[in-house]
């Protein structure tokens, strides 16, 4: 982690929800990579907001709890309007996601020239999720890919890079998770260059408590076919 | 599964319509005025069932129900269903506005503190 570089024109986007517990310490790991993070704060009542501020974070706070997908949508405007970032990358407070994924993911970009660089999990045999947990990750990436039209092996990964002029292409109305197919969907109808990079998803203790349950797969493919 | 044909049909298609009611955009002076129709149809319709009952039995026999009451049953029914999904509409598009608005709202808040004091630890000018 050391020889990496900084990424001065990328910003990082972090939904955080009641994450105080981790927060800390994925922002510490991240910001000597990514000096520029803004968290955008989804009413937590446990003191997240404040702990992302200190840590050094740019913190947008929603005023009452309006889910992760509309968080996602306030961080892509507030790196629209607020900075002049080329890149922005949606990454997970809890701490699943690889700081250095999310640098090589951006260099991708840059030198494959790319609009959208959407991590994948599937693409090698790094990440083991349990079996009924790969068994509906996988559904869901079905489903995407038939509402979509897009090939992707990995949909409901939180680590993605996308370019300025893809980014101002999403307007995210999904507000609880079913985002996730959504953001697909808008991306790749700007029609700009897109890839899967391979990625490593940590499935600590922490995130597999705080992960999807199974039932909440329900809710999500229900949001996903009613509009 | 066959008999009573005409009545099946009639309760399908209306199933039909409200499920595609939840899917499709609806908004607009059009949809408001079928919506206020439909009402008024409604109305005309429960006072004549009302006022002859052996009315509402006859029509229920010509679609192939045995009872007005059973008639009448299978159009609430089909009645609860499409306010459930109309009303699942309004307040997905009211959520859609609550969230624009406190979106809005965070943005300025944020950009309004940055300007005052800039977020500690970092190197920017």
């Amino acid at each position: 982690m050391t020889v990496s570089p900084r990424a001065d024109d990328a910003w990082l986007v972090i939904p955080l929800f009641n994450e105080a517990t981790v927060i800390r310490e994925v922002l510490a790991g991240a910001l000597p990579h990514f000096p520029h993070i803004v968290c955008v704060d989804d009413a937590s009542t446990d003191g997240s907001a404040e702990a992302a501020e200190e840590a050094g974070a740019v913190v947008v706070r929603h005023p009452f709890n309006l889910g992760q997908g509309a968080a996602l949508q306030t961080g892509v405007r507030y790196v629209l309007e607020a900075t002049d970032a080329t890149y922005l990358v949606t990454f997970d407070a809890d701490g699943q996601h690889r700081v250095e994924d999310a640098l090589a993911m951006v260099e991708r970009a840059r030198q494959d020239d790319l609009a959208v660089v959407f991590g994948s999990r599937f693409l090698d045999e790094r990440t083991r999720p349990g079996l009924l947990k790969k068994v509906v990750l996988k559904t869901a990436v079905w489903i995407t890919n038939q509402q979509t039209g897009m090939r992707l092996s990995d949909a409901h990964n939180g680590l993605r890079v996308v370019r300025r002029d893809a980014a101002e292409g999403l307007d995210l109305s999904q507000n609880r998770m079913a985002h996730a197919t959504e953001i697909v969907l808008q991306l790749g109808r700007t029609r700009l260059p897109w890839a899967e990079h391979p990625v490593h998803v940590l499935y600590t203790d922490y995130s597999r408590a705080k992960g999807q349950s199974l039932i909440n797969s329900v809710n999500i493919l229900i949001d996903s076919i009613l509009k | 599964m066959l008999d009573q044909p005409l009545i099946k049909v009639i309760l399908i298609a209306a199933i039909v319509v409200v499920t595609a009611m939840l899917t499709r955009s609806t908004t607009g002076a059009r949809h408001q005025a079928v919506r206020r129709l439909l009402l008024i149809g409604f109305v005309g319709l429960a006072v004549v069932a009302v006022l002859f009952p052996g009315f509402l039995t006859r029509v229920a026999q010509f679609v192939g129900v045995g009872r007005g009451a059973d008639l009448l049953l299978y159009t609430l029914t089909v009645t609860f269903l499409g306010y459930v999904a109309a009303s699942y509409r309004r307040l997905r598009h009211m959520e859609q506005q609550v969230t624009t608005l406190a979106r809005e709202l965070a943005l300025r808040s944020a950009v309004h503190a940055q300007r005052d004091h800039p977020p500690g630890g970092d190197l920017e000018p």
